[in-house]
């Protein structure tokens, strides 16, 4: 499938080696994109968690043993395995910027894409959310609720782009090259050890620019050629090496 | 009590003893839709389906009795296009199990889908670079031809054929019907690949994914071989199990052992691309995005022991016991084989449903289980109990069986 190229490519780098596992990026974003607490969260097979923080370790054991943790949004892929089977055009990769977006109204609830995604970073409403006691009146007003049956994912807090890109035209400012820092997703803003950058892969004057170009910068799961606008930083070479798979004689 | 309505000529149980039968399906089929009405009152939250596993048991009944119900439009191919007479004696049995399997499988749909009420969305926003567009648009139209070729069977009922229009509506979509079993071949062949389709492009999932021809990866043409390997032999064991329930002879043993036949060498084919295919796929893709064969497979549950089964007992086995003329000769080999050819296609959509996506492909990702919960039984059994309700009235009721009088004359 041919792949689309955008003048601008929102980009989020983490850093892995800061990032202490304290989950407030997954709280920050349920809170933002009105994730309705589920009566059974234990099951987190059955959470709706768009981003969600993974646990690596060495393999070791105590005491060599280490721990990384992995937050993981949608990938927003260049080359995204959920777009070109969606049978009803509910999820598109047509907007400048790149991110991948995912038409609520539109969706029938297939979950082809869940199917197709190896990051499985898209989530299904499985039940009708229910926002306890009064919460509904806490709901983020620039967010839309989903109703059960559609699948629903991290979208870069799309909406703030919506945003950012009003207060640029009110400023005089050209909307599609936003200054750095001027969006931003809810998990980098409640990130407190400054993990996670975000901006515009493309524009020399973001930060992620450099960012990207680290030595020590991978992507998830680079052989299979989804192309991420998400990437990860780690001086420890057992993170990178879970990167992707690798055969035997194929190591790092 | 309901002898006027029996075909002509046959004999059938009294109404009380068929009545006490169809409590028994009837009882499942009011448990399914009891499921049912759950699932959609509640959501499908209610299934032992989760974000790992998007597709369970209810899409791997589906693929299974698509390509168990293929005997269909194979039958109906080679009867109708290839001129096969013989097989007139169980074209209507392989027309009535393609209706069944089709219409249950859009059922099973209906709930398998998160937004039920907009399930025409496909027709309305479709995606023509999705394989399940293709499968949306062909299984709708295949399901339409499938119902005009039952009609005629219906319009045969002795009273409703005492009717001068209804007997010369049938008669005409008689004539016709080579049409639409072409129409049918064309659709079915292209649903039963796309279904295939459906897996092989998701490039994402190296268990199923596969290089292949044009748009089509390899799995489009080796379902369409399974399906054509394997529907034949189930309308033969449907067949057979109506004659043991019933103790009559219906069809002609040779007629079922040219199923046999046809199944047996389409399967032969199909073995020799599948392991192929399997043997590309394992020493020339998947080092590609840096995994292994032995990566593919996981305890039990997923163990080697699904493929070699698979490949081996329920594949080369009954492909060779169905092509060698002696074997096939012998009822219950015949039957032995067509059990191990429909079993093998059945684990053959249940990896490439759930294997496939119980494989943790990033690295740092674990294995999941996937086990079906009773609101997913109930409802896939609801399909077996309406398929055998509507077979038990066809039966009893319509002139499914033409060599049925001369075979059971005393």
């Amino acid at each position: 499938m041919q792949q689309m190229e955008f003048d601008t490519k929102w980009t989020m780098v983490v850093d892995v080696d800061k990032c202490t596992g304290c989950g407030a990026c997954m709280v920050s974003c349920q809170a933002e994109n009105n994730i309705a607490p589920m009566e059974e969260g234990s099951n987190k097979l059955k959470t709706l968690t768009w981003m969600l923080v993974y646990e690596l370790n060495n393999g070791k054991e105590f005491p060599n043993r280490e721990v990384a943790y992995l937050p993981r949004p949608c990938m927003q892929c260049g080359h995204p395995a959920c777009v070109p089977v969606c049978p009803v055009v509910a999820t598109t990769k047509d907007e400048e910027g790149g991110i991948v977006s995912q038409i609520y109204p539109r969706c029938i609830g297939c979950r082809y894409c869940m199917a197709a995604c190896p990051y499985h970073a898209r989530y299904f409403g499985w039940l009708d959310p229910v926002w306890p006691g009064g919460m509904d009146k806490a709901l983020s007003p620039s967010t839309s609720t989903r109703p059960r049956g559609v699948v629903e994912k991290c979208n870069f807090c799309h909406t703030r782009l919506m945003d950012a890109r009003a207060r640029a035209r009110s400023e005089g400012l050209d909307p599609n090259k936003l200054p750095d820092g001027w969006y931003q997703p809810a998990c980098l803003e409640a990130c407190p050890t400054g993990a996670i950058s975000f901006g515009d892969v493309k524009n020399p004057e973001h930060k992620v620019h450099e960012l990207v170009k680290n030595p020590n910068a991978f992507r998830i799961l680079e052989s299979i050629g989804m192309d991420p606008q998400v990437y990860y930083i780690s001086r420890r070479d057992w993170v990178r090496e879970q990167s992707d798979n690798h055969v035997a004689e194929d190591k790092h | 009590m309901d002898s006027n309505l029996f075909p002509e000529g046959v004999k059938r149980c009294g109404l009380p003893k068929f009545l006490l039968w169809m409590v028994f399906p009837t009882i499942i089929l009011l448990w399914g839709a009891y499921a049912a009405a759950k699932i959609f009152y509640y959501g499908i939250g209610v299934t032992g389906l989760d974000n790992y596993f998007g597709f369970g048991l209810w899409i791997t009944f589906d693929l299974a009795v698509i390509a168990l119900g293929a005997g269909a439009f194979f039958t109906g191919f080679l009867k109708y296009i290839l001129k096969i007479d013989q097989l007139k004696n169980i074209i209507n049995l392989a027309v009535i199990l393609g209706f069944l399997c089709y219409s249950g499988a859009m059922l099973i749909l209906t709930m398998d889908i998160g937004q039920p009420i907009r399930a025409w969305f496909g027709y309305w926003h479709p995606n023509v670079h999705s394989m399940l567009t293709e499968v949306i648009f062909c299984i709708t139209c295949y399901c339409t031809v499938l119902i005009i070729e039952f009609i005629p069977i219906i319009l045969e009922q002795k009273q409703l054929n005492k009717i001068p229009f209804l007997h010369h509506f049938a008669h005409h979509l008689h004539v016709n019907m080579a049409l639409f079993a072409g129409i049918g071949t064309f659709l079915s062949t292209f649903h039963q690949g796309s279904l295939g389709g459906m897996y092989g492009v998701m490039f994402g999932r190296p268990y199923a994914f596969r290089e292949g021809f044009f748009i089509w990866p390899w799995t489009f043409f080796l379902f369409v071989l399974s399906a054509v390997g394997s529907g034949p032999v189930f309308t033969v064991l449907v067949c057979t199990l109506i004659e043991k329930m019933t103790g009559k002879k219906l069809v002609e043993y040779k007629v079922k052992a040219l199923m046999g036949k046809i199944a047996g060498t389409m399967l032969c084919v199909y073995m020799f691309f599948k392991i192929i295919d399997t043997w590309a796929w394992a020493v020339g893709y998947l080092p590609t995005v840096g995994m292994t064969f032995d990566q593919m497979f996981y305890g039990n549950v997923y163990g080697q022991w699904l493929l070699w089964t698979e490949l081996v007992l329920c594949g080369i086995v009954p492909a060779v016991m169905l092509i060698t003329p002696s074997i096939r000769n012998n009822p219950s080999l015949l039957y032995t084989a067509a059990i191990l050819d429909c079993i093998g296609v059945s684990i053959n959509r249940y990896v490439f449903t759930v294997q496939t996506i119980a494989i943790p492909v990033m690295p740092f990702d674990n294995w999941e289980i996937y086990v079906p919960n009773w609101a997913e039984w109930a409802t896939s059994l609801m399909i077996c109990a309406y398929g055998a309700l509507v077979l038990s009235l066809c039966y009893r009721y319509l002139p499914v069986f033409p060599q049925e009088v001369k075979l059971n004359k005393k």
